[in-house]
């Protein structure tokens, strides 16, 4: 994997018992666990394991490596979830851990969980598409409103609040809505 | 910090990473003047966020440019202590905005090009460069798409914003010769197969920006005197001011961090 920034803070020291007493696998299933609970500041209802942002745990003699990756690469909450996740993990006893941000292979929305794509239509913002990717960012889009489920939706701007969304409206309850584009 | 400008350590591969740095780096400044003073909140929001992805890219290519200079130089001792002459930019991208119409042709010829160049440096022998050019890609479309719906919609709307994009793309046209220059750091990369050949993108990049103008009912312009200079550090007058404003900070206290 490409690297292009490192994240380290040390952790405060907590007494429990040493990471490197543990089976590296029960490390990382919890490493795992902790880490992809984090959530995306500018998306709270997802989670970075719902997202698809967490790629991969390493764990080496107790030395814990948590990858993660962009979803556009001006993504400004990237140093944000690297300090969350460091955090989570201090917390939890667990650490000193590294950050490192990975740029392949590409983030896609088809990444996302099931799970992910339930919470994000729970909170009012359209799933991607399954598997759209490419057909999706020049074809003509249908999508559903988040809220009453009508296919009558029309877009309103290519850009949302966030790089990853963009702005929709239903035509049949009259909300606007965001909707998560398909990358 | 030291005050004042860095000496970079021009190596092709420095040089080649640079020069799209630059792009990336100005272009995205650009839009980012846009920001709050937009026709509409919708297309203030689409401006600042192109610029954001533009940006984004420029600071993976930067970093990557400090690693292969290997003199300790990060990504914002490039943004902010190189002199015009050592920004490697094309001229299309510091380019002044001027109204909405020029703005979405300057952003619609560059993701025009754009688009394909990432795509096919995804096949780059460079990981790094492979890997940001598949991220670069998927964002490159995305603007052309939005880009060119503008397009249509000001050529084939009334003649106040017809006469507008007709100007814009006429004016803007000079500077789209030097997107496929090639020169020795270019083919330097080709040959180590980092690179693309820029010649080989001419016909894609001519068949969509044909298609939209087009459909928006404006001319293409023909091929008359093309300006170069921006790949070698020779830029429009623009540029300077540009600078002025994105490195005030850091030149007035430098090594400030915030
Ligand atoms: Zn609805």
């Amino acid at each position: 994997m490409i690297s292009i920034a490192e994240h380290r803070i040390d952790a405060p020291r907590v007494p429990a018992a040493p990471a490197s007493e543990r089976r590296p696998e029960d490390l990382r299933a919890e490493v795992w666990r902790i880490a992809g609970a984090v959530v995306d500041p500018e998306i709270p209802a997802l989670s970075i394991a719902d997202l698809g942002v967490l790629r991969d745990i390493r764990v080496d003699r107790g030395a814990i490596e948590i990858f993660i990756t962009p979803t556009y690469s001006g993504c400004p909450a990237m140093n944000v979830i690297a300090v969350e996740i460091t955090l989570a993990l201090a917390k939890s006893g667990l650490g000193p851990a590294r950050v490192t941000t990975v740029l392949s292979p590409a983030w896609t929305t088809d990444w996302m969980s099931q799970e992910g794509r339930r919470k994000l239509k729970e909170y009012g913002v359209a799933p991607p598409q399954n598997g759209g990717g490419r057909r999706a960012l020049f074809g003509i889009e249908q999508i559903n409103c988040p809220r009453c489920d009508s296919a009558d939706t029309a877009q309103i701007a290519e850009f949302g609040s966030t790089s990853c969304k963009a702005l929709w409206r239903c035509n049949s309850c009259r909300e606007p809505f965001d909707y998560f584009k398909c990358h | 910090m030291e005050s004042g400008s860095i000496q970079v350590t021009e190596t092709p591969l420095v040089l080649f990473v640079l020069r799209r740095a630059d792009d990336a780096l100005i272009l995205g400044h650009r839009l980012s003047e846009w920001c709050g003073v937009a026709p509409a909140m919708e297309e203030d929001m689409a401006l600042a966020n192109m610029g954001l992805d533009l940006i984004g890219q420029a600071r993976s290519l930067y970093a990557y440019a400090g690693e292969a200079e290997a003199v300790g130089h990060d990504e914002d001792a490039f943004a902010y202590c190189r002199d015009e002459r050592a920004y490697r930019n094309l001229l299309l991208v510091e380019q002044p905005n001027g109204d909405f119409a020029k703005t979405m042709a300057r952003q619609f010829l560059y993701a025009a090009f754009a688009y394909p160049y990432w795509r096919a440096m995804m096949g780059s022998a460079d990981a790094m460069l492979s890997a940001i050019a598949a991220k670069s890609e998927k964002e490159m479309a995305y603007h052309l798409r939005y880009c060119a719906e503008w397009i249509v919609r000001l050529g084939d709307g009334t003649t106040t914003s017809h006469a507008r994009a007709t100007a814009a793309i006429e004016e803007l046209w000079p500077f789209t010769g030097e997107l496929f220059e090639v020169d020795g750091v270019e083919r330097a990369a080709i040959a180590e197969g980092i690179g693309v050949d820029l010649e080989t993108l001419r016909g894609a990049w001519r068949s969509s920006v044909a298609e939209i103008l087009e459909k928006a009912a404006l001319k293409m312009p023909a091929d008359g005197w093309m300006q170069k200079g921006g790949r070698n550090g020779r830029h429009s007058e623009h540029l300077g001011h540009l600078l002025a404003e994105l490195q005030y900070v850091q030149r007035a206290i430098p090594g400030a961090i915030w």
